[in-house]
C-alpha cells in the first residue's frame, strides 16, 4: 500500500494528511507544535507508525509550514502558499481566492487553473492573525471558542491600532472604562476581519473566496469576514488541514 | 535545480571593495586630490569629472548607522536616508569623510529634508530636480546643472571649461555603455552569470576611481563571460528568470537577491539605479549646448519620483520581452513612498499587458524578515516553475 502525505507544520498547530494512491483521505490529524519544531515530526512520525503507515519506502511525505525544514523525513518541502492554494482548490473543487488565517500570518492566494497564480501576506506582524485573536482572548480571560461566542451577542468597539501590542492596551483601557465583554470581544474580532479585508482589497481577489486555517469553522468570523468582503465565504470543516492536504497532493503528484 | 551560486575564483564581494577603495581614496587625497561626494544618478558627475574632482557614491547600504540617525531623524523613513545620514552623523563612512563637499538633489521628500540636516555637518550643495519632463522642467533643470558647475568653480576655486566637459561626457558615456553591455549580457539564455555578481561588480566598480580602469575590468568580465559561454553554453534552462525593478537594492541584495539565486532562479535584468536605468540613455555628444545635453540626459532617467513616469513602465515592458522573463520582483524600500505607490501600476503592467507573475517585497536593511521573505521569494517560483 502507498502512502501520500502532507505534513504542514504551522506555528500553532501541526497538521497531517494522509492519502491513498486514489487520493482518498485515509488519515488525518493535528498536534500543537509546541516549542521545537523537530520534536513535533518526530512525534508524528511515531504517530503514523501507530496508526499503521510508518515512514519507509512505502510513504513519500511532503513538508509544508513554518517548521517545514524540521521534518527531516520529508522527500521534498513546498511553501504553504502553494499547498494551501492547491488544498484550498481540491476542498471547494473549483478556482477561487482562499484565505488563510494563520497563527502568525495571513495570506490571500488567487488560484488559476487549479495552481496558485498570485498571493499577498501581511507583513512583520501579527494584526489581523490567530495570534492577535488568541493574545485578545487571553485577555479577555476567555478561550478562542468563547471570544466568537461573546462577540455575536456583542457591539463592536473600536480598536483601531494597527500593532498588536497597542491594540492590546487599548483593550485595557476598555476593560478599565468598564465596557462589556462581549462588546470589546464583538471589536476585537471586528479588527481582524478588518485587517484581513484590507489585504483581500490590495490583492485583486478573483472568483469565490474559501477561508482556511484554524479558524475555518468560526461561524461569527465567517459572517463577519463575509458582510466585510460583500461575497459569501466559503469554508469547510477540512480548511485547517488545507495546507497538508495540498502537500499530500503533491506528493502523490499527477498520474 | 542547482542552489549554490555559481561565483568566479577571484571574485570579491561588495564589502571588499568599499574597503579596498578607502585606501585607494586615501592615496588620491594625499595627492591633492578633491573630493564630491554624490547620493542620487541624478547628479551630473561629468561636472564633476570636468574639474579634475573625484566624484564618490555615499548611498548608504547597511543598518548599522541606523538607530544613531533615528535620534534625529524620524523611525519611517527609508532605510537608504537613515542610513545614509547615520553614516556621516558618526562619522563612520570614509567617503564621507573624505568628501570635501555633498552634493545631494531634491529627488524625494525624505532626502530633501535630510541634506537641510546633513549640511550641519559638511557642505551640502543641493540641486532642485524638477520632477516632470516639459520645457519648462528642462529649462530650469539646465538653469540648476549650470548653477551646480558655478558653485564647484567657485566652491573649489577652480574653472570649468566646456572642452573639459565635452571630454568628460565622452568618457562618462563610454562608461555607461561598458556597463550597459555587461549588464545585457542577461540577454543571453541560459544565463551566463550571476545576478549577484553583475550587482555586485557594478556598484563596487564605482569604488574604483580611475574611469578608464573601471571600464578595463568590466570590459575584460563581459568578454570573458561572452566567450565562456558561446563555447560552453547548453540548452535554455528550467530555472525561471527574473527581473528587478524599484529601489536601489545593493542592501538588500544578499536577503532578496542572493536567496533566490539560490533557491535556482536567474537574476538576469536589473530595471534599478544600481543596475541599467541610468545607462539606457547617453548623453548627446553632438549637441553644441553642453549643459542642455547633459539636462536632457538627466532629466529622462525613469526614476519614480518623476512624475507622470510612462517611460519606466515602457522600458520594464521591453526589458521583459528582450531578457525573456519570466517573473518580475519589485523591491521597495520602507517608506519609499514613490516606487511603493507607483508599484500599482507597475504590477498592472506586468500581470495584465505582460502576463508576467509579479512579487513586490517591501523590507530594509534589517534581517529580521529574512525567513518570511524566503518563504515569498520560493512561493513566487513555486507558482512559475517552467
Amino acid at each position: 500500500m502507498k502512502y501520500y502525505t502532507g505534513i504542514d507544520i504551522g506555528s500553532t498547530a501541526s497538521k497531517v494528511v494522509v492519502l491513498d494512491d486514489e487520493k482518498k483521505i485515509v488519515n488525518h490529524f493535528v498536534l500543537p507544535t509546541g516549542w521545537s519544531s523537530k520534536e513535533t515530526s518526530a512525534e508524528i512520525a511515531r504517530r503514523l507508525e501507530a496508526d499503521g503507515m510508518p515512514i519507509n519506502e512505502e510513504m513519500k511525505v511532503i513538508a509544508t509550514g513554518y517548521g517545514r525544514v524540521a521534518v527531516d523525513y520529508a522527500a521534498k518541502t513546498v511553501t504553504e502558499i502553494t499547498c494551501h492554494g492547491k488544498g484550498g482548490y481540491a476542498l471547494l473543487g473549483r478556482d477561487c481566492s482562499i484565505v488563510d488565517i494563520g497563527g502568525q500570518d495571513t495570506k490571500v492566494i488567487t488560484v488559476e487553473n487549479g495552481m496558485p497564480s498570485s498571493f499577498l501576506m501581511n507583513d512583520k506582524c501579527s494584526a489581523g492573525t490567530g495570534k492577535f485573536l488568541e493574545i485578545m482572548a487571553n485577555r479577555l480571560g476567555v478561550g478562542l471558542g468563547d471570544l466568537f461566542e461573546m462577540a455575536s451577542s456583542g457591539k463592536a468597539l473600536a480598536i483601531s491600532s494597527m500593532c498588536t501590542v497597542f491594540a492590546e492596551s487599548e483593550v485595557i483601557s476598555h476593560i478599565g472604562n468598564g465596557e462589556h465583554r462581549e462588546d470589546i470581544a464583538a471589536g476585537v474580532v471586528d479588527s481582524v476581519v478588518n485587517k484581513v479585508a484590507g489585504l483581500c482589497s490590495r490583492h485583486s481577489m478573483k472568483g469565490d473566496v474559501l477561508l482556511t486555517g484554524g479558524l475555518c469553522e468560526c461561524e461569527y468570523l465567517i459572517s463577519c469576514l463575509s458582510r466585510k468582503l460583500g461575497t459569501k465565504v466559503y469554508s469547510d470543516p477540512m480548511g485547517r488541514f488545507a495546507g497538508a492536504l495540498g502537500a499530500a497532493l503533491i506528493a502523490r503528484g499527477k498520474k | 535545480m542547482e542552489n549554490k551560486l555559481n561565483l568566479p575564483a577571484n571574485f570579491e564581494g561588495y564589502p571588499e571593495m568599499r574597503k579596498k577603495g578607502f585606501l585607494n581614496m586615501k592615496a588620491q587625497k594625499d595627492m591633492g586630490k578633491k573630493v564630491v561626494g554624490m547620493f542620487c544618478s541624478f547628479v551630473p558627475v561629468e561636472l564633476i569629472h570636468a574639474a579634475g574632482l573625484i566624484p564618490v557614491g555615499l548611498c548608504a547600504f547597511t543598518d548599522e548607522p541606523i538607530p544613531a540617525a533615528e535620534a534625529h531623524l524620524p523611525k519611517n523613513l527609508c532605510p537608504l536616508i537613515k542610513a545614509s545620514y547615520g553614516f556621516a552623523l558618526t562619522d563612520t563612512c570614509p567617503y564621507f569623510f573624505f568628501s570635501d563637499l555633498v552634493v545631494g538633489e531634491t529627488t524625494c521628500d525624505g532626502k530633501k529634508k535630510m541634506f537641510e540636516l546633513m549640511n550641519e555637518i559638511k557642505p551640502t550643495y543641493v540641486m532642485q530636480l524638477p520632477h516632470s519632463r516639459d520645457k519648462d522642467a528642462l529649462a530650469f533643470w539646465k538653469g540648476q546643472i549650470i548653477s551646480f558647475k558655478e558653485k564647484l568653480e567657485e566652491f573649489f576655486g577652480i574653472t570649468i571649461t566646456e572642452d573639459a566637459i565635452r571630454d568628460a561626457i565622452r568618457r562618462k558615456n563610454r562608461e555607461r555603455t561598458v556597463m550597459r553591455e555587461f549588464l545585457e549580457l542577461g540577454k543571453l539564455d541560459p544565463a551566463p552569470l550571476s545576478g549577484y555578481e553583475m550587482g555586485t561588480r557594478i556598484d563596487a566598480g564605482s569604488f574604483s576611481f580611475d574611469l578608464t580602469e573601471r571600464c578595463n575590468v568590466v570590459e575584460a568580465r563581459t568578454a570573458e563571460v561572452k566567450a565562456e559561454w558561446e563555447a560552453n553554453h547548453g540548452e535554455s534552462g528550467t530555472r525561471p528568470r527574473l527581473l528587478v525593478t524599484g529601489c536601489p537594492n545593493t542592501g538588500v541584495r544578499d536577503k532578496v537577491i542572493k536567496a533566490v539565486e539560490e533557491m535556482g532562479a536567474d537574476v538576469v535584468a536589473f530595471d534599478t539605479c544600481n543596475g541599467i536605468r541610468e545607462k539606457v540613455e547617453l548623453v548627446d555628444e553632438t549637441n553644441p549646448d553642453v549643459y542642455e545635453a547633459l539636462a536632457i540626459k538627466y532629466l529622462n532617467i525613469n526614476c519614480s519620483v518623476m512624475s507622470p513616469n510612462q517611460s519606466r513602465l515602457d522600458y520594464i515592458a521591453k526589458m521583459i520581452d528582450e531578457y525573456h522573463i519570466d517573473g518580475v520582483i519589485e523591491i521597495v524600500l520602507q517608506s519609499c513612498h514613490t516606487f511603493d505607490v507607483e508599484a500599482h501600476f507597475v504590477k498592472r503592467m506586468v500581470t495584465q499587458e505582460k502576463g508576467v507573475p509579479y512579487l513586490n517585497i517591501e523590507t530594509d536593511y534589517s534581517q529580521s524578515d529574512s525567513g518570511q521573505i524566503n518563504t515569498r521569494l520560493a512561493a513566487f517560483l513555486e507558482t512559475i516553475e517552467k
